[in-house]
């Protein structure tokens, strides 16, 4: 089963050209010691123009905002609130560009009936991508208001008008005064305005301050609600049978205990077996005596072979980059440290489970689902129940974190499918071990790293190829003459059989699996020299960023070129994603008879560039 | 066992017949509507379900309603009183101590539990109180500071 696991969604987002998943903690995120850099993407050092092509929002402004005749201000966007922040960022960039309240401004996310199309909520797209859309759209609004506020007020343009708090007034006589929710009434707004730009840095008054988030106060409160907390009258609960293994194939099937229990409906459709009834822990007891025998396939890998399987099945490396000459660094190196570094299957294990809730009322079919992706999946949706996209509304409530995760959307399908079956508004909950199976791992990887280091230590040769992690931020940001970066396969678009389960975008996606392993090649050459590692990487950076950043770090963690006690240590990394720069230093400690590693210093400061 | 069960939830005293096997979680989210306690992992081990029993934190994943008889249960949306937030959840509110909100439930009240019983416990008891507490987002810094501060400034209220 491993092929379609794979959710269309995030086929659909990857043929957009999309680089899937939102902005995490690096896998370094233990714990240890941050510095972020926020950053103008154009400005970034060594920034690859990866950043997909922008996909065709709307232009009407009138698609993200209305202000109403109370003088609030409704946004609409297709993004959706994963935990990341964007309901409260996005409405942050509306009220500096549209000058009222951040207070005053309501956000609608996520709902294919009433915001603009999307590709998706991933790839730390949000504020870099979508975020210039949406403060383009709203200083036009703004520069229309000014126009109309000028007629209104008989004014022959627009040169002394102000606004604050979506007031417009005239700074000559201040009696002529004119507010935005007078001018509109919730209306349409039929004028436009070509090329109006948007405010400088040094005007943003809401942007960059500190403020309460939008959702605060219904998460501390309880109120926030998931797709798991949506209920329409005479919902079942659905649960379902699931095979044993990957590819397994049904082959006996007894279902009579379950159909016995009071209130329980045992659906089949197709591979699908589910057991509905009006509490999910009820659908879950009869789910439980449901006797299937399934055949599972012969595994082919375990978690040792798998390596090996990959380097063989990976398709052919292709270059990334490349600097210099190989040959030459070789003919220059005298001493070359060859290693090879492994990453394993990882689950994004978000609190909330994939959760789907779906009901068909007069021909129209709506869904609320814990999803990162509620376009692509209105899609699926309409394929699945044979509806037209048009009949089919996905609203995205608060999601419980995505991580990439939740890109694919299978259990909306299912959900969808058993309210066409049964007629009832149905919700599937999957469960904890349901989520670990049906997950889009990040994909087990393996990259190879060759080094050559001169006489006087210098780095001169960097070989560097990532089989099946993909190849974001893959070629190094230190100074190495000569060097070559090859990638081969990543997250999506790999050919069948590579590998066991589905595989797919997982927090800072290829990135994690790069920075593991360059950084623990860098750590490797120094300590063969005998250097420090910070010294070492410093002698080897003239991105004068990144060496502010690194020399933050250590300043902050105090950080001494000594070696460490025995069975504790001091380790330092840096990684740049999508233009965001970090550092780390961490102290750990190692208990010598469980192996359990502890760490014993973190402390997490911010500073902007 | 089907039968009739009374407790006290959130302060007021309820009455429900149901199967007295069942979990109180899902009589919470489903027979009684208060969502805000969470469904994460129904093996008590990621702490989305805590609800005080009693004054203590419990798993409502893995608690029958037959355990609950007779006993006071509070749950997130029982800690405000009147419009006014607990100090807890003001103090989560002013260090932005969640991101996707879904494990915050379980955490307020636990921390709830735990100044209960020590009024101000320790940067590490924190950490330990809420071991079984799982956040995947990256809240935990923020989360012990609030808890912090929520002791300090509840100060004799209790």
């Amino acid at each position: 089963m491993h092929g379609d696991d794979w959710n269309e969604a995030a086929e659909i987002a990857a043929n957009m050209g999309a680089g899937v998943s939102r902005r995490e903690f690096l896998q370094l995120a233990g714990a240890g010691l941050f510095i972020f850099f926020a950053t103008d993407r154009m400005a970034a050092f060594q920034e690859p123009s990866r950043l997909p092509g922008r996909p065709s929002y709307p232009t009407d402004f009138n698609v993200y905002l209305r202000i109403g005749g109370d003088g609030r201000v409704t946004c609409f966007v297709g993004k959706v609130e994963l935990g990341q922040g964007s309901k409260t960022a996005l409405a942050q960039l509306v009220a500096d560009e549209l000058d009222v309240s951040f207070d005053a401004v309501d956000m609608v996310m996520g709902d294919t009936d009433l915001c603009p199309s999307d590709m998706g909520t991933f790839g730390s797209l949000t504020i870099r991508q979508f975020g210039p859309v949406l403060r383009g759209a709203a200083a036009e609004t703004r520069a229309v208001l000014l126009q109309m506020s000028a007629d209104y007020l008989k004014l022959p343009s627009v040169e002394h008008l102000r606004v604050k708090d979506g007031v417009v007034t005239c700074v000559q006589d201040e009696r002529k005064s004119v507010s935005y929710a007078r001018l509109v009434e919730g209306k349409r707004i039929e004028r436009h305005l070509e090329k109006v730009p948007v405010k400088p840095v040094s005007a943003f008054t809401v942007i960059g301050k500190a403020t309460r988030r939008k959702d605060a106060l219904e998460k501390v409160t309880g109120k926030a609600r998931y797709a798991a907390d949506m209920t329409p009258p005479g919902t079942l609960h659905a649960r379902i049978l699931r095979p044993p293994a990957h590819g397994a194939t049904l082959k006996e099937i007894d279902t009579a205990i379950a159909e016995k229990v009071p209130g329980v409906r045992v659906i089949r459709d197709g591979e699908m077996i589910a057991v509905l009834h009006e509490q999910p822990d009820i659908a879950d007891r009869a789910l439980g005596p449901i006797r299937a025998r399934f055949e599972p396939p012969q595994p082919s890998e375990d978690e040792q072979t798998i390596f090996d399987h990959l380097l063989k099945a990976a398709p052919p490396l292709q270059i990334v980059d490349e600097r210099g000459s190989l040959a030459e660094g070789d003919k220059l190196a005298t001493h070359l440290v060859e290693e090879t570094y492994l990453n394993s299957y990882v689950a994004h294990a978000a609190m909330e489970t994939h959760s789907a809730v779906a009901a068909i009322e007069g021909g129209k079919l709506t869904v609320w689902a814990s999803t990162q992706t509620p376009f692509p999946v209105r899609q699926q949706l309409a394929q699945a129940v044979g509806f037209t996209p048009e009949n089919v509304r996905v609203i995205t409530p608060y999601v419980g974190g995505g991580f990439g995760g939740k890109s694919a959307s299978r259990q909306a399908v299912e959900a969808a499918r058993l309210a066409k079956i049964t007629g009832k508004p149905v919700q599937v909950v999957w469960d904890r071990a349901e989520e670990f199976f049906y997950d889009t791992f990040r994909p087990a990887a393996v990259v190879k790293i060759r080094a050559g280091l001169d006489a006087a230590g210098k780095l001169l040769l960097w070989d560097y190829r990532v089989y099946c992690a993909g190849e974001r931020e893959a070629q190094p940001f230190y100074d190495i003459p000569h060097q070559r970066t090859q990638s081969s396969g990543g997250w999506s678009g790999n050919p069948p059989g590579l590998h066991p389960f589905a595989v797919g975008p997982w927090r800072a996606p290829s990135v994690n699996t790069n920075t593991f392993a360059r950084e623990s090649h860098i750590d490797i050459l120094a300590s063969k020299l005998g250097r420090d590692p910070l010294a070492f990487r410093l002698s080897h950076l003239s991105d004068p960023r990144m060496r502010r950043v690194l020399l933050a770090a250590s300043e902050k963690f105090g950080w001494k070129s000594a070696p460490a006690p025995s069975g504790r240590g001091v380790g330092l990394a840096c990684a740049i994603y999508s233009g965001t720069y970090v550092a780390t230093v961490a102290e750990v400690a190692v208990n010598k008879s469980t192996g359990n590693v502890d760490v014993k210093r973190s402390s997490a400061p911010r500073i902007r560039a | 066992m089907r039968r009739s069960i009374s407790f006290t939830l959130n302060g007021k005293p309820i009455q429900l017949t149901v199967d007295d096997d069942r979990m109180l979680l899902w009589v919470l989210r489903y027979d009684l509507g208060l969502t805000g306690t969470k469904f994460g992992c129904g093996a008590a081990l990621c702490g989305s379900c805590t609800v005080i029993v009693n004054d203590e934190a419990v798993q409502s994943c893995i608690t029958a309603v037959k355990e609950i008889a007779g006993k006071h249960v509070l749950t997130i949306e029982g800690l405000s009183r009147e419009g006014h937030l607990h100090p807890i959840q003001e103090a989560f509110l002013n260090h932005h101590a969640f991101q996707c909100g879904y494990c915050t439930p379980g955490m307020i009240v636990n921390a709830y539990a735990l100044l209960l019983k020590r009024a101000h416990p320790t940067r590490e008891e924190i950490m330990r109180h809420l071991e079984d507490n799982l956040c995947r987002c990256g809240s935990h810094t923020r989360i012990v500071d609030a808890i912090l501060e929520a002791a300090g400034s509840m100060k004799g209220v209790a």
